[in-house]
């Protein structure tokens, strides 16, 4: 694990070099402004909209990071030869890939993080005390966290093989399918053609269910989320990351390396 | 004395080319050869024969298509066997927002080797480079000389018993030539295996033990340098000078060539003293008389032909 | 030297030559007068999947849209809200716990022109929609109960609402006395002004208690004049005449002093003693004489 370990913190040391986490600066601007001003615009509902604001923009973000990052990990390696000297080292290619997953989960960790503090920071602002209500966005963050965790692990995968436009738009794809899982399948059955409708209940199962994780509206109404869900979600996530993860390693070991 | 350190045999690679994938390019055909313990041995061939595939392949990072190769008794998919072998890639490139410290320290981890150790390898292997000055710039900022000797740093960082280079003096003006001659000899001192690969004889005549020479992905000889060679050629260069303008002896002349007043002659050795009576009749002054010794590019001219073998002829000059 | 210039020649050239040149091709095209009355969108399901999850803060922009479209339209004195309905339907797809939105559409939807959109029916399904969504919220009953109370002027229904408002979680206990006083009296001035004062303290939303102020100070200026009229019938069968203004009672010895409407200005008399708002108050008359008797 020493070996990932080190892949991961030169991953991470990466992503700050290159300035990745400036993008902290325009979330805090609109963090900002949104505090200022949601006073102006929808009174009584402050709140709801700065927790809105707030955990869309963490989301959005962190999937724009997850996916561009992320479709450059291994390819980016590959395609300069970084990986020619790294594994005649002692090393396994699953525990750099590990490696690297690890390290860019890390540097969306920390700036999700940060990105929930200055969210907290406007709500104080608007003049809120936390009270037990505002777990529910704690849990909203963990939400998006898993799946941020999830598009990075299918970034990565695409990483492996193909080159980062691709992977850009097929890890996009699966995200938007992902959304969308249950009409797919519900137009399945629609049809009445059993062949269509077993179809789309395929694709429901195959595809990942991004849609589990939204928690936003429960957070912005501080509404409770079941600590059943949490624990299924997890366990999803988990489930699904670990099936990638294996499948992304089974690629790499087995490819001729440029 | 110990087992080889490199074994290697019938190893072969094929690409799929051609849009559909359907053709085959055999980059490396049934190559079988042994790399002794500590000697240096130097792996020839033209661009494109297959050396920098052959080394890859090594390195396990392509797949043979047929064959086997041991490093130090190891297969090569036995992936600890990598803590004790070296490589250098060809072109190296590494990561560009680091320092070549920062670098170092990062490959020095994988061998689980204390902080406190580590620095102190480091400080060493910069040394022998000669990079202690630029340790802390960036490695986006270093010509191609610099990230050549990075490359070598991060090569012989972990006192590797087998250490592979592609084509270590590429890149270099002739001090860091001699200074990578020198660490090549120096790890040969210590008992260590060095295989290295170029396309520059001068250099493997000078360094190697023994030789194997690649060309379209097949192997075309493997020993000494001297062994290589053989074009029987044998006997002697004279260098004359004749004064005032007068010609040399016509039986002679036909086999002369001639710049300004020199002439230089090729003579079978025995015919050598037949020839210095000719030249004693008439003014001629000999300037010398040296053995004719054929060299690896002589070679490489008959064994690639001469339309090839001119790309040579630049490095060959550049020694 | 040259850098300036060059520097100085891009905003030079921006309102010079592309600004102007979009304003001739904007009035060639009409396009900006038209985009206000237009939603793109009518689904607000196929809006909620184009989101992407993003729902929630996509209800806050069209409900941010909602109540600026009702404000540009009081702002410009138009009677015409035929997009508030789409807007609000739209916010609560969006975000069906929304609560205010609800709220917003039970009053502004009701309202008769020029404060809102005079359609009653589409108020109260719109609140059902909202009690559906958000059993917990009591209030949505009362609102529905004060629909049916004072724009459809069915007590009937008003006083069941207010009842199956009583008996959820939390409710306040004047919705039952409410109820009770409902089905008992129908509709007075006094319930109204109760219901009114207690809409306008149950929200923070600036319109809501806008209208619901300048609706407590109509049935004030009413209440008032329902007792000055009674004055002035004092006085006629006192001094079997027609008072001409309020002075005459004064001096009459009716009044004390000159009586003002709950925005400071005297009231008046009209020529058959009817009492009249000053013509300078602001107190909007478009709905006197709106309340139940």
């Amino acid at each position: 694990m020493t070996m990932s370990l080190a892949v991961a913190i030169n991953t991470f040391r990466e992503a700050v070099r290159d300035r990745v986490l400036y993008n902290l600066i325009f979330f805090a601007l609109l963090m900002i402004a949104a505090a200022v001003l949601v006073g102006q615009i929808s009174i009584g509902i402050e709140r709801l909209v700065i927790i809105n604001l707030g955990l869309t923009a963490i989301s959005v973000v962190g999937l724009a990071m997850a996916v561009f990052i992320g479709v450059g990990l291994v390819y980016k390696e590959m395609d300069k030869r970084t990986l020619d000297a790294l594994l005649s080292k002692p090393i396994r290619r699953w525990e750099f890939l590990f490696g690297k997953y690890a390290g860019l989960l890390l540097t969306l960790a920390v700036n999700t993080t940060l990105m929930t503090l200055g969210l907290g920071t406007a709500l104080c602002y608007v003049g809120r005390t936390f009270s037990r209500a505002d777990a529910s966005i704690l849990v909203a963050v963990y939400f998006i966290g898993l799946e941020l965790a999830l598009v990075t692990a299918l970034a990565l995968l695409f990483s492996c093989f193909s080159t980062p436009m691709l992977s850009a738009v097929f890890t996009l794809g699966l995200y938007v399918g992902g959304v969308f899982t249950a009409d797919i399948r519900s137009l399945g059955a629609m049809t009445g053609s059993p062949a269509l409708g077993a179809m789309g209940k395929v694709l429901y199962y195959l595809l990942p269910n991004f849609h589990n994780f939204n928690a936003i509206a429960l957070a912005a109404h501080g509404r409770a989320v079941p600590m059943s869900l949490i624990a299924a979600n997890t366990a999803y996530a988990t489930a699904y990351i670990a099936v990638v993860l294996l499948a992304a390693a089974a690629i790499l070991s087995n490819r001729d390396l440029k | 004395m110990a087992s080889p350190a490199i074994e290697i045999e019938n190893l072969t690679k094929d690409y799929r080319v051609g849009f559909w994938r359907k053709q085959r390019r055999r980059a490396v055909d049934g190559l079988s050869f042994t790399v002794e313990s500590a000697e240096v041995f130097g792996f020839l061939g033209p661009n494109g024969a297959g050396k920098t595939t052959t080394l890859k392949l090594l390195m396990g990072l392509i797949f043979p298509t047929a064959g086997t190769a041991r490093i130090l008794g190891r297969s090569i998919e036995d992936v600890r066997m990598h803590r004790a072998i070296g490589y250098l890639p060809e072109q190296p490139y590494f990561y560009d927002y680091l320092t070549a410290r920062e670098l170092l320290d990062y490959f020095a981890r994988f061998f689980g080797y204390g902080a406190a150790e580590r620095r102190e390898r480091i400080a060493r292997c910069l040394k022998r480079v000669g990079l202690t000055a630029a340790a802390e710039v960036q490695l986006r900022k270093y010509s191609k000389g610099m990230l050549q000797r990075v490359g070598i740093a991060q090569a012989i960082l972990h006192d590797p018993e087998v250490v592979f280079l592609d084509e270590p003096m590429s890149g270099l003006d002739p001090i860091g030539r001699r200074e990578v001659r020198d660490i090549i000899l120096e790890l040969k001192k210590q008992g260590r295996t060095v295989f290295f690969s170029t396309h520059i004889l001068a250099d493997a005549e000078m360094l190697c033990d023994r030789v194997a020479v690649l060309l379209a992905g097949k192997l075309k000889g493997v020993g000494t340098p001297s062994e290589i060679v053989s074009i029987a050629v044998e006997g002697l260069e004279v260098l004359v000078e004749m004064p005032d303008g007068r010609a040399l002896p016509p039986a002679l002349a036909a086999r002369a060539t001639r710049t300004g007043s020199r002439y230089r002659l090729e003579v079978a050795e025995k015919e050598l003293y037949a020839a210095l009576e000719q030249l004693r009749g008439s003014d001629a002054r000999v300037l010398s008389v040296a053995q004719l010794k054929p060299t690896l590019e002589d070679y490489f001219f008959e064994l690639v032909g001469r339309e090839r073998a001119r790309a040579f002829a630049v490095d060959v000059s550049e020694k | 030297m040259q850098i300036w210039l060059r520097a100085l020649a891009v905003p030079v050239l921006f309102a010079g030559g592309v600004a102007p040149l979009q304003t001739r091709i904007d009035a060639q095209t009409q396009s900006v007068a038209r985009e206000e009355e237009e939603l793109l969108l009518r689904s607000g399901r196929l809006l909620r999947k184009l989101s992407l999850g993003y729902e929630s803060l996509l209800a806050d922009v069209y409900w941010t849209r909602a109540v600026q479209y009702y404000g540009r339209k009081r702002v410009g004195h138009d009677p015409h809200f035929d997009l508030l309905a789409s807007l609000l339907d739209l916010t609560t797809t969006l975000d069906p716990h929304l609560v205010v939105a609800y709220r917003f559409g039970a009053i502004f939807l009701a309202e008769p022109p020029p404060r809102g959109a005079g359609r009653p029916d589409l108020a109260a399904e719109f609140i059902h929609r909202g009690i559906a969504a958000n059993p917990d919220q009591w209030r949505l009953w009362a609102d529905l109960g004060f629909l049916y109370y004072w724009d459809l002027k069915d007590y009937a229904k008003a006083a069941d609402a207010y009842l199956e408002g009583s008996r959820q979680p939390g409710a306040h206990p004047w919705m039952k006395a409410m109820a009770a006083r409902i089905a008992q009296q129908g509709g007075s001035r006094q319930t109204s002004q109760l219901l009114w004062s207690e809409l306008y303290d149950s929200t923070a939303d600036p319109n809501i208690r806008r209208n619901a102020f300048e609706h407590l100070q109509t049935l004030k200026a009413e209440e008032d004049a329902e007792q000055l009229e009674k004055i002035v019938h004092e006085y006629q069968v006192r001094f079997a005449a027609t008072p001409t203004s309020v002075g005459d009672l004064v001096r009459a010895g009716l009044l004390p002093s000159s009586p003002v409407d709950p925005a400071g200005y005297p009231y008046l008399l009209g020529p058959g003693g009817n009492v009249l708002l000053h013509p300078s108050s602001p107190i909007a008359s478009d709905i006197l004489g709106s309340r139940p008797r």
